[in-house]
């Protein structure tokens, strides 16, 4: 058997694997960066259209507004990535904000409200989940439906009024720890926990794996089923938190509270490079588009822009970000 | 040496004209929301105000009337450092403790056009075009005097927290339940367009359709009152069902015109703006106290008092519209 011709230069034929990228390639070329880049080209214009925008007190004490949606899209984040999609988050927030504030009307106890407020959240995320995985239905569908179903719900306990709540549960976006609002530190915490729990355990690779290929996972031994349950769970319990960090800062809850966040917090995980179809993205990604968001958003209203105008530029952003999202994963594809 | 001159000469300038422009005093007026054109009148008045006594103005406004939607526009305003914001608040206590913010800051808070009732404390006046307490029995008395002070009606308001239409539809209710004028006319319900065109046109369709024996609808908001104008016009059922409510000529003046609605009020919004401006002006340069009694002058208004509660009136009563005077307004 005559042995192939050994030359001093082996050529590369198609068995050889591909030169590996350079490293810098993997760490600056991904969608985190376009996030970044965006974000602080945000910060430039935004303050060459308002003189009054950069003040750190004040865009920190702005952020308390997209706080609540910023949280909650962190694990919207990790739903996406799972290959699943959560639409009820803003409709959760409002109901069990809205139960929340009618059981401490009906009862006075602050303590068994807020029980009964987080189980409210976690009950509708278990609900979600037991459609989405025992009945195997498309998430998108039957998070819209519970998302109608849940608004409707709150709309039915707290009618068209607004229940007001007490003077000492008011006012934790203006709490300040060390000059930096709660609901900005809790934000910053959650995403630590999470970007820990993402990037850095078996769970979070995981997570990865089922929105890469979820019938491949199940084959490899991930238990996919229980994983995304505890995902539409998670998302369950912060909606209720982010629904009373809201109810604290805005003094009173309403049916229509937070009304069309889930569109706000769709755009976050989006800008922030994570794919729709699952098995790419990140927690810093959706950290950084929170920023971006909030930091647009001041810089157009204290610049006293329209609002017309502000959603222009806004779903201007969102298209520019998807495009730019794609062209990277499959340049980068491997 | 030239060189010299005509810098010292520069900073000379600069000296006097600083002394000469002293800083115009900021105001902003925030609206309910964006594309509702009775905003447009108040900010005329403003404007034009603002033009005679050299103060700088602008007009914002949330995209929606929701009760915390203009939260974060007031945060906006005192970042950017105005001196005195006017705004037709859309919620009776949301905004108290942003509004509490500005005037820690030394900002003057006028509510003009509606007022955050019960929690008065936390403005410092407020201007309303007529007395708010009189204007919902004036709608009573203009719809009964059309429908012979018998029969069904109904309301279409705009927002459910509008402390201006919560105003109005208390002293509604109370004037049909206590004057024996009315007694034979019955309230059916009260339905909520929320300042939109498209949801007023839908609520005030269904009013039609749930309440097949309704003779007469309020609709003391400009929104609803056009949006309903509009749906009678189309479905020309202006003898069986009589609108009236608080509108704006430009808009009713075709359905006057053409007997959809027969009349309806309202007062003049420019002049609301148009007082605010020298009001706040007056207070900035110390000419007006903000007490309650005080009398002060405005040019075009006559004299204006401060009532209780620091509450202002441009006019006495509410201007009805019809057919014979509509063409003497243009706004």
């Amino acid at each position: 058997m005559t042995m192939t011709d050994q030359t001093s230069t082996p050529a590369a034929t198609a068995f050889d694997a591909a030169a590996p990228r350079p490293r810098w390639q993997v760490i600056l070329i991904r969608p985190e960066t376009m996030t970044l880049l965006l974000l602080i080209l945000a910060f430039v214009v935004s303050s060459l259209i308002s003189p009054y925008f950069l003040d750190i007190n004040y865009i920190l004490s702005s952020f308390t507004i997209y706080a609540e949606f910023s949280i909650v899209a962190l694990v919207m984040t990790m739903i996406i990535i799972a290959g699943e999609i959560d639409l009820s988050p803003a409709a959760n927030m409002a109901l069990s904000a809205c139960l929340f504030a009618w059981t401490f009307q009906a009862t006075g106890a602050m303590p068994l409200a807020i029980v009964v407020g987080i189980a409210a959240g976690l009950a509708m995320g278990a609900f979600n989940a037991v459609l989405v995985i025992r009945l195997q239905l498309p998430s998108i569908i039957v998070t819209i439906g519970t998302l109608t179903l849940y608004r409707g719900i709150a709309q039915i306990i707290a009618g068209d009024q607004s229940i007001r709540l007490p003077e000492y549960f008011i006012g934790i976006n203006n709490v300040l720890v060390a000059g930096i609002p709660v609901p900005v530190i809790i934000f910053a915490v959650v995403a630590i926990g999470l970007a820990f729990i993402l990037g850095g355990t078996i769970w979070g690779r995981q997570i990865y794996q089922i929105g890469t290929s979820e019938v491949a996972a199940q084959h490899a031994g991930i238990r996919a089923k229980r994983i995304k349950f505890m995902l539409f769970l998670a998302m369950g319990f912060t909606s209720s938190i982010a629904g009373l960090i809201t109810a604290s800062r805005l003094g009173s809850v309403r049916y229509d509270l937070g009304i069309g966040g889930e569109l706000q917090m769709v755009l976050m995980a989006m800008l922030g490079g994570t794919y729709i179809f699952g098995g790419r993205g990140s927690i810093l990604g959706t950290f950084l588009a929170a920023w971006l968001l909030s930091v647009i958003s001041t810089g157009m209203l204290t610049a006293q822009w329209l609002p017309a105008t502000q959603l222009c530029v806004l779903g201007g952003l969102l298209i520019v970000s998807i495009i730019a999202t794609n062209f990277i994963y499959s340049r980068t594809q491997r | 040496m030239k060189k010299s001159l005509i810098l010292g000469l520069a900073l000379g300038l600069t000296f006097v004209t600083g002394a000469i422009a002293a800083d115009p005093l900021k105001i902003v007026y925030v609206g309910k929301n964006t594309g509702n054109p009775y905003f447009d009148s108040i900010t005329g008045g403003f404007e034009d105000a603002c033009k005679q006594l050299g103060c700088d103005f602008q007009f914002v406004a949330p995209a929606t009337a929701e009760a915390t939607s203009q939260i974060p526009i007031i945060e906006a305003q005192i970042q950017r450092g105005v001196n005195v914001i006017a705004i037709a608040p859309n919620s009776p206590d949301a905004l108290n403790q942003v509004l509490d913010e500005a005037r820690a800051k030394n900002i003057l808070v006028l509510t003009v056009n509606g007022d955050i009732v019960g929690n008065e404390g936390h403005r410092d006046a407020n201007i309303l075009p007529v007395d708010f307490t009189k204007t919902g029995p004036s709608q009573v008395e203009l719809l009964g005097s059309m429908i012979d002070y018998k029969g069904e009606i109904a309301i279409l308001s705009a927002t459910t927290e509008a402390p201006d239409q919560n105003t109005w539809i208390a002293a509604m209710k109370d004037a049909l339940a206590n004057d024996p004028k009315y007694k034979d006319m019955k309230l059916d319900t009260i339905v909520y367009g929320d300042d939109q065109p498209e949801k007023s046109t839908t609520e005030m369709e269904s009013l039609l359709s749930n309440y097949p024996n309704l003779v007469g609808v309020i609709s003391p908001t400009t929104v609803g009152v056009a949006a309903a104008a509009q749906v009678v016009q189309q479905r020309g059922i202006a003898d069986k069902l009589h609108l009236t409510g608080l509108g704006l000529p430009s808009e009713m003046r075709d359905f006057i015109k053409d007997g959809t609605v027969k009349a309806f009020q309202l007062w003049s919004p420019y002049n609301e703006g148009w007082l605010a401006a020298y009001f706040a002006d007056g207070l900035s340069k110390g000419t007006i106290k903000n007490e309650v009694g005080q009398k002060f002058d405005v040019p075009n208004l006559g004299t204006i008092t401060i009532l209780d509660k620091n509450v202002m009136n441009t006019q006495a009563d509410l201007t009805t519209f019809t057919a014979d005077n509509i063409d003497q307004f243009n706004f």
